[in-house]
């Protein structure tokens, strides 16, 4: 136990740099980028020393490293994200705006892995233990179609088939309940499953193909214990390594899907931030994200560690 | 001491085929052997040869796209062909167990050792206490001379040495008593020195439990300490049987001369190891005669046209080869 403890301060520490690496290169773009996010805010009848004062209040006049340093500061000893400089929100603060989106992204990223995982993994078993028949055939194409289409298309054809022509479901928003979410769930979801799908199908046949599963067969025991006890086991082994990349995957892929379903979650907001050029949301946003992509890793090396006697935390 | 006990396992005319997109390969073209009880039978040949492909079919494990589409085995005088998949799974690790050639792969590394065996031992014995289950494996373990067997049970296949696996195999093989355990090459995945000590194993657990043996090898020098009598394999036939001592004396078959050629002898002088020269054919292609015609240096017209059948040219020492006409000795050819 102390060393699983040590090994997640030690991963954590590791993650700084990573987290750090990732704020500067979005600053750089963002500073690059060029938009001016005080004439987007300011009162159309400011004058040119109004908006310099403003730019000179909120530090945008600043050289590069020295706004990028005092962002570190700030960070680093306030632990605050800054305000927000965008129409609206204006200087409400970073911090609360993420915290009010968090909850939806959360959300919707839970339910898009579960649907991921509880359709990806049965299927690439079944397809594996029907290898190169039609079915296990119907199942490669599924999951080639799957993969291959864009996030956003396949909502918006969601959309088409359950919401816009039969009314089975809302077409977005969170105004009704549960069932708002379905959609962009299923979006999120069902690319992940196609992969998820090849990935099980992969390495399943990859350990049936294994000395031991032939020998666990010439010791008579069951075909049934043989798969899903013993098979199974070491073929989620691969597939529980990318539940850290796949957490990646559905960050990204949440800034899409929420776009598309006007799902009020942190997606949005970084969407609508970087429309309004507010710099301190889109960088506090993207820092949480990372932090996603961080632990998302974490979670999956120790859930290995668990299902693998072979790896060792160190 | 030849068919002096009974026969255990009788194959007849086994034929074990390949159906893959470029042809049909056969594997095993017309098996015949008996193993009987008590005994260690060595079945000797080069790679491909079929000697692995006659364990996985004495078990019905030919794996796809293989088929057994010939013969009959019986065991104990039960036709094992006519076993539906359920009952050949009581045959399986109960009455007929297999050892593989790399211990390293033939472990499921997730599970521990005392699971795995406890599995098998629950499987074939209907064993679940708890208690009593763990007293059966530390036994299985026990008889392959493993000293600590209560903190093996708790190890995984990845902290064992390769000694140590196969030891483990052959617990896990023997601790439902079989009558005959088929070993598929066990020491070749081994150091030299590791092999001795589980060959040695491998003939006092067979004869402590009275059971019988196949011993699976491209290493004739395995055979003779090992055997009682060996089967010598050439592309998917038995080309040579006989008693261990008589094969080595008294070779045969142009290959089984061949290949005790090629054995380097203690305290001979040799400046080059003889080889038998050419390769196997190509068992994609049926061929009529006899399969070693290509590479055997007494040849004739009749070994291209028809295959030989087997002659018991002494007692118990029977060969396949046109050189040993049905009831006639060594014609000079």
């Amino acid at each position: 136990m102390a060393d699983l403890l040590s090994y997640i301060v030690r991963k954590l520490l590791l993650a700084i740099p990573v987290i750090l690496l990732a704020t500067l290169i979005v600053f750089l773009i963002l500073y690059l980028y060029g938009a001016d996010p005080i004439t987007a805010v300011a009162p159309p009848h400011a004058s040119a020393e109004d908006l310099e004062a403003l730019r000179d209040k909120y530090g945008f006049d600043e050289p590069f490293p020295i706004q990028y340093g005092k962002f570190l500061k700030r960070l680093v000893f306030d632990q605050d994200l800054g305000t927000s400089v965008a129409r609206g929100t204006l200087n409400t603060d970073v911090s609360y705006l993420i915290e009010q989106k968090l909850p939806k992204t959360l959300q919707l990223m839970a339910i898009g892995l579960t649907i991921s995982y509880s359709i990806g993994i049965p299927l690439g078993i079944y397809a594996a233990l029907r290898q190169d028949t039609l079915k296990d055939r119907g199942v490669m194409v599924f999951t080639l179609v799957g993969y291959a289409m864009p996030s956003f298309w396949l909502g918006i054809l969601l959309m088409m088939a359950l919401a816009v022509y039969t009314n089975i479901l809302p077409i977005g928003g969170t105004v009704g309940g549960l069932e708002n979410i379905i959609l962009p769930a299923l979006t999120l979801g069902l690319g992940n499953a196609a992969l998820t799908t090849r990935m099980m199908r992969s390495s399943m046949l990859e350990v049936k193909r294994q000395d031991y599963i032939t020998q666990l067969r010439s010791r008579g025991l069951p075909e049934r214990e043989v798969i899903f006890k013993h098979a199974l086991r070491n073929a989620l082994l691969p597939v529980i390594t990318v539940i850290g990349l796949d957490i990646g995957w559905f960050v990204a892929g949440a800034v899409v899907v929420e776009t598309v379903f006007s799902w009020p979650g942190i997606g949005m907001l970084v969407i609508n931030s970087i429309a309004n050029a507010d710099f301190p949301t889109v960088q506090g946003c993207i820092l949480v994200l990372a932090l996603f992509v961080v632990l998302g890793n974490l979670v999956a090396d120790i859930l290995y560690a668990f299902v693998d006697p072979r790896v060792r935390l160190g | 001491m030849i068919a002096a006990g009974k026969p255990l396992l009788e194959i007849r005319g086994l034929r074990t085929q390949f159906f893959l997109h470029e042809g049909t390969v056969t594997a095993l073209d017309g098996i015949d052997l008996t193993i009987y009880e008590n005994e260690s039978l060595g079945i000797v040949g080069e790679t491909g040869c079929g000697k692995s492909m006659t364990a996985f079919s004495v078990l019905r494990l030919v794996p796809h796209p293989g088929k057994i589409t010939d013969g009959s085995i019986k065991f104990k005088g039960l036709e094992l062909m006519n076993l539906t998949e359920e009952q050949m799974r009581g045959i399986r690790g109960r009455r007929i167990s297999m050892i593989f050639q790399d211990p390293s792969s033939s472990l499921d590394p997730v599970f521990n050792i005392g699971s795995q065996l406890g599995e098998v031992i629950s499987l074939h014995q209907n064993i679940y206490d708890k208690d009593a289950l763990k007293k059966k494996t530390i036994e299985a373990l026990k008889l392959v001379r493993i000293a600590a067997p209560e903190s093996v049970l708790r190890q995984y296949p990845h902290e064992l040495s390769g000694g140590m696996k196969q030891r483990i195999m052959i617990a896990l093989a023997l601790s439902c008593n079989p009558s005959l355990l088929i070993a598929d090459e066990p020491t070749t995945a081994l150091d030299v020195t590791i092999q001795a000590q589980i060959l040695n194993l491998l003939k006092e657990v067979i004869r402590e439990a009275g059971s019988s043996m196949i011993l699976i090898t491209h290493n004739l020098g395995v055979v003779a300490e090992t055997c009682d009598r060996v089967c010598i394999m050439y592309a998917g036939r038995i080309v040579e049987i006989a008693e261990t001592f008589e094969l080595f004396g008294n070779p045969l078959h142009p290959y089984a001369k061949g290949l005790l050629m090629a054995f380097p002898k203690l305290g001979e002088q040799k400046e080059e190891l003889a080889v038998v020269r050419g390769t196997v054919p190509n068992l994609m292609e049926p061929f009529p005669g006899c399969p070693f015609v290509d590479r055997c240096d007494y040849a004739t017209n009749v070994c291209e046209r028809v295959r030989p059948t087997m002659v018991e040219v002494e007692p118990g020492h029977m060969v396949a080869c046109h050189l040993y006409p049905k009831g006639g000795g060594w014609q000079d050819g």
